[in-house]
């Protein structure tokens, strides 16, 4: 019983192939974008889980000394019974690798180092003749390197070796260890550390983790990921929509012979579950083949802004595929309950025929208009008062909704307007069809106004950042080299060296201190055009660059000025004796801690023992690469003292740019599945239209130009759906930028307009919608004649 | 005595195999020294390590009675790993040692492990004056005159307990086997093997509870090789025993896949004079099986050797006394009775 059922049911599906491809290609295509970004925002937060949590350094105490420890400090404590772990850190800049020595006899456990535990022969020979534990790709990149031989270990962080303490110190060059981790658990009644040693014990804070840096980052990724989700989920409904009210014959049929409503719902909801199955396993090798696709573009990204390793290749997670085909389903049964429940409504003898299943009635644009109203007031409210980063998504959710919900009613004002402007019955007729086909296409349009305000949203947003980024450059590399020095003796004569070639010798330097209970850097900064001229200010007093060079007051970074809620004047207590009032506030995006800046001869007065060891100089761009090769000749300075600041910044925007490949490849995607949306719509639509078209036909008009008027309403509904987009996007954008980045980091970047943008996004739109109505016109214009005049057929 | 170490330690360790059919012929294929059996132990020399040879331990087993009344174990091990024959310095030394201390009482079992390399000084052992030790344990020679064994003293703590004890030998060395040449196997792999079967213990438990003053004998076992264990054997059931009248006892059973036991016993007396008993004198027969960790472990024996006409079925302090450590094993302190009574250690590896 239930098979036959179940057979006549599927039959539609059968008969309709297009409509059951649309349907699992929407669902798929849903699935695919929103599990694709999640695997890469898993992988990205694994590789930084990865380096945080090589050794635990993320969570373990350790002890430290300025010059280093020392075999004997360590072994002395190793006696005293303490269960403390050696690392040495370096960097071995011929090979531009970060090199972590450990002694895996007495590490704590962690990920890298499980190759070891396994397998007996690779502990001896990884403390014996040595080698090096890497992540593939830089395995990869180290090929032909006259280093020790290399290990693959998934767990490693890209860029990253780990070795034994023993190899590395060989590599390094040095006998002393820079940290010992203390292990939590420790004997009973060991003495305590401060009588038994003097090195330094350093609690970790997780204040400069990478996964807070780059959560923005990730936060617009997934809300990428969630508009297509939601954007995809359209074609899906409108797919199943259509198919339940095709086949409304079917189920009254039965249902009269016999199958309870109980029965046919199971059966169909297990149909849907079927197809979701289906549709969420091609999803998930879909979005994976995205995400893989999209990885080495977003690591590209994070390393460059953040300095973020994140690995290039995508590792296959079955939760992650389970995770994502839950998803589909979920998404099924969303699309699917508005018409499983319309079924169940069903009176048993209802007229079987079909009607169009979404002519949305008067009444429904009125509530439509009513809610959308109510979440736009939502959203504005939540953006003026919100207080919370999840308030800032609720206004973001209610923004777009509202905007979507909105959308029928505006389009319908909007041709009204333009119906007046109307010249000619087949003009007329084309704006007057056009507003008949609103309620019936809604879906497809919202979806498509969805997917464009994304566009201009994210867009104005990443071009912000990427503007915002490029001063913030300018800020910190003004300066045309910048040299780090070893000691302060080479530091004095390199400075005695420079002087006379170059217009200026700036210090670097600064003091951490810790400010109101949190740890925060003080940089001494010294009275020169290189600052006054590039370090824009979001709020100054107006003499500000004079009171700092007096030593009279003090600059800080807006992420302080909104945590502390200080504002210019206020007074702040740097150390004990040392207060000096707030002249300025500047941005400093990508930083999480607190940071000030003050007067180089007042911070010198107060903390006259700190070494300043590097320095920015001012010189002639054109001379830098003559000074370059003067300096390392003369002072035998390694490979990565000196940078020249042409070279990082190009390489900064460079990679600042693979941004806009990933948000870009994104953009493109959602576009596409809106415009697959309108595909699915018109073609429903295309088959139900008859009674509007047939009369037009019968009057004499020529197919040919049937179907241009035809392409002519879809182009028109398209750009009026994106001059509608653009200000919602705009908002969207504002939203982002002002609501939500700055409860989640701080920082409100300020934001630009972009309008030749969203130009080409129109024209995108466009070639959208008539990419997706062609098919459909030609369907409704090659239809043989004798169709078209059965329309009239029942005419009474 | 010998600790599951033996195996896994080698399994872990050594770089490559290849030590069997060489027996005899002085190293193996690595060039770790081989035992002989024409060559006779020197002391204090032997007491010290040999790291020309693959691996090596001093291991230290006491039964002890608390001023709280109550039986207490304590274990006090440190191993020696060579990942090629040399002694080595600083941070590349192929020398790994492994300490695992342990303290038993009829319903807790404590214990903990520790790794070092040696050469940096970290761990290893000296001869003059005897001292061995690993980070703060320690087993260091008190002794004026005579073998530096005869007076130790002995510490080591974990998270949750430590020791303090001092011990005092009432007889002479033990040679095991044919004068410290003790054969393993059917196939020939054997090691050398010596005993301090005779301590008198003094000392203090630091338990959570409180401190508890104890007083004993002890046991400490040093053994060296270089051969890995035959290929079908697949672990250990090894007793230490004090008679109440003097006498002591070790033997050992090698289980092989086929479920045959080599054996080996010697018998001491008071006196410290030995018996050596082949293969097939002694027998070990599991009495009762208990779960342990998750796997099933005979933690009651009968032991025979009907040439000594000893039989006697032995019980455990507490069943449970696992020491979970990288390689896992069974080692506690056990109380016997039939034709013998008395105290002693059991120690059994390869449950898995």
């Amino acid at each position: 019983m239930n098979a036959v059922a179940f057979q006549a049911l599927w039959s539609h599906w059968r008969r309709h192939k297009v409509q059951l491809a649309t349907l699992v290609l929407g669902l798929a295509l849903a699935t695919a974008l929103w599990s694709g970004v999640q695997a890469i925002n898993a992988e990205a937060r694994k590789s930084y889980d990865r380096a945080a949590g090589v050794l635990g350094q993320d969570q373990l105490d350790r002890l430290e000394a300025p010059g280093g420890v020392t075999l004997s400090q360590y072994i002395a404590l190793r006696r005293a019974g303490w269960d403390i772990s050696p690392v040495v850190e370096g960097r071995l800049s011929g090979d531009d690798l970060r090199l972590l020595g450990v002694d895996p006899l007495s590490a704590p456990p962690q990920p890298a180092l499980t190759a070891l535990a396994g397998d007996s022969a690779a502990l001896a020979t990884f403390l014996g003749d040595g080698f090096l534990l890497v992540a593939p790709e830089t395995a990869a990149r180290l090929q032909g390197s006259d280093l020790p031989p290399r290990r693959i270990a998934a767990d490693v962080p890209p860029g990253t070796a780990i070795t034994d303490i023993g190899t590395a110190l060989r590599l390094l060059r040095t006998d002393r260890l820079s940290h010992l981790l203390i292990r939590r658990q420790q004997a009973m009644g060991l003495t305590p550390l401060d009588q038994i040693t003097d090195l330094k014990r350093v609690t970790p804070t997780d204040q400069s983790s990478l996964a807070q840096l780059t959560d923005s980052f990730h936060l617009n990724l997934t809300a990428f990921g969630l508009l297509s989700f939601a954007v995809g989920l359209f074609i899906v409904q409108s797919a199943i929509g259509l198919a339940f009210e095709q086949r409304r014959a079917a189920f009254r049929t039965l249902r009269a012979l016999g199958i309870s409503l109980r029965r046919l719902m199971a059966l169909l909801a297990v149909e849907l579950g079927v197809i979701a199955l289906v549709s969420g396993a091609a999803g998930i090798l879909l979005g994976y083949i995205i995400a893989a696709a999209l990885l080495p573009g977003v690591a590209g990204t994070l390393r460059g802004l953040y300095g973020a390793e994140v690995t290039g290749t995508l590792s296959f997670d079955p939760l992650w595929a389970l995770s994502a085909l839950g998803i589909a389903l979920l998404g099924a049964a969303a699309a699917g309950a508005q018409a499983l429940w319309r079924v169940a409504r069903m009176p048993l003898l209802a007229p079987a025929q079909p009607r169009a299943w979404a002519m949305a009635s008067g009444r429904m644009i009125r509530m439509q208009t009513g809610a959308a109203i109510a979440l736009l007031l939502l959203s504005g409210l939540l953006a003026l008062w919100g207080d919370s980063l999840m308030a800032g998504f609720a206004c973001l959710a209610a923004l777009l909704i509202g905007a979507a919900l909105a959308l029928p009613v505006l389009l319908l004002v909007l041709l009204r307007l333009a119906g007046r402007f109307t010249r000619g019955p087949l003009s007329e007729w084309l704006v007057a069809d056009a507003r008949q086909q609103v309620p019936a296409l809604s879906l497809a349009l919202m979806a498509l106004l969805l997917a464009l305000a994304a566009n201009v949203g994210v867009g104005t947003m990443v071009g912000s950042f990427r503007a915002t980024f490029v001063g913030w450059l300018d800020q910190r590399l003004a300066s045309e080299l910048y040299i780090t020095t070893r000691t302060p003796a080479e530091a004095e004569a390199i400075r005695t060296y420079l002087t006379p070639r170059t217009d200026a010798v700036l210090p670097i330097w600064s003091v951490a201190i810790t400010l109101r209970g949190a740890p925060a850097q003080v940089y001494g900064v010294a009275d020169d055009p290189t600052y006054r001229d590039h370090w824009p200010l979001l709020q100054a007093q107006p003499d500000a660059w004079d009171r700092l060079a007096q030593g009279d007051g003090v600059l800080i970074n807006e992420q302080m000025a909104r945590r502390d809620e200080l504002s210019l004047g206020d007074p702040l207590t740097l150390s004990e004796g040392w207060q000096l009032p707030v002249v300025g506030v500047y941005s400093d995006y990508g930083n999480p801690q607190a940071q000030l800046i003050a007067g180089t001869d007042a911070l010198a007065t107060h903390y006259p023992d700190q070494l300043v060891l590097r320095f920015a100089v001012r010189a002639d761009a054109a001379q830098v690469p003559a000074l370059i090769t003067d300096l390392t000749a003369c002072f035998d300075l390694p490979d990565d003292a000196l940078r020249n600041q042409a070279e990082i910044k190009a390489l900064s925007l460079d990679i600042f740019d693979q941004t806009f490949l990933v948000s870009g490849a994104l953009n493109v995607l959602t576009l596409g599945v809106a415009g697959f949306a309108m595909l699915t719509s018109l073609l429903t639509l295309s088959s139900l239209r008859l009674p509007q078209v047939a009369p037009v036909w019968a009057l004499g008009v020529a197919p040919r130009q049937i179907a241009l008027a035809e392409l002519a309403r879809t182009a028109l509904l398209a750009t009026l759906t994106w001059a509608l987009a653009v200000p919602v996007g705009l908002a969207l954008a504002w939203v982002l930028l002002a609501v939500v980045n700055v409860q989640a980091f701080g920082w409100r970047l300020p934001m630009q307009l972009f309008p030749g943008g969203w130009l080409w996004l129109g024209l995108w739109a466009l070639v959208a919608a008539l990419l997706a109505s062609a098919w459909p016109v030609w369907r409704l214009v090659t239809l043989p004649g004798g169709q078209l005049l059965r329309v009239f057929a029942n005419d009474r | 005595m010998i600790a599951r170490a033996f195996a896994l330690l080698w399994i872990c360790l050594a770089t490559a195999a290849g030590a069997q059919g060489f027996a005899g012929l002085g190293t193996d294929a690595d060039g770790f020294a081989l035992p002989s059996a024409d060559s006779a132990l020197t002391f204090p020399a032997d007491h010290g390590a040999h790291p020309d040879f693959r691996i090596e331990w001093w291991y230290l087993t006491a039964n002890l009675r608390g001023d709280d009344g109550q039986d207490y174990g304590v274990q006090w091990t440190l191993f020696r790993s060579a990942l090629s024959p040399e002694a080595g310095s600083g941070w590349q030394t192929p020398q790994i040692w492994m300490g695992h201390a342990a303290v038993t009482s009829a319903s807790t079992h404590r214990f903990a492990q520790k790794l070092a390399r040696g050469g940096i000084g970290q761990a290893g052992v000296t001869t003059a004056p005897f001292d061995a030790f690993i980070d703060d344990w320690q087993m260091r020679s008190t002794a004026a005159e005579g073998d530096p064994l005869d007076a130790l003293t002995l510490s080591a703590r974990g998270v949750d307990f430590a020791y303090a004890l001092s011990l005092q030998a009432q007889g002479p060395l033990v040679l095991q086997g044919d004068q410290g040449y003790s054969v393993k196997s059917p196939t020939g792999e054997a090691s050398y093997y010596y005993s301090q079967p005779f301590y008198d213990v003094t000392g203090t438990l630091t338990l959570p509870e409180g401190d508890v003053t104890v007083t004993g004998q002890a046991w400490l076992d040093r053994e060296w090789s270089s051969q890995p264990l035959a290929n079908d054997q697949q672990g250990w059931d090894w007793l230490s025993l004090h008679f109440d009248d003097g006498s002591k006892l070790m033997g050992f059973g090698l289980r092989s896949s086929t479920g045959a036991h080599f054996t080996s016993a010697t018998w001491i007396t008071p006196t410290g004079q030995t018996t050596a008993y082949g293969d097939g004198a002694l027998t070990l027969d599991p009495l009762e099986t208990v779960e342990v960790e998750g796997r099933k472990v005979p933690v009651r024996w009968r032991v025979t050797l009907p040439e000594r006409d000893l039989k006697i079925d032995t019980e455990p302090l507490n069943p449970q006394s696992w020491m979970g450590t990288m390689f896992p094993y069974w080692e506690g302190p056990i109380r016997f009775s039939g034709t013998h009574s008395g105290k002693g250690y059991l120690e059994m590896t390869g449950y898995e």
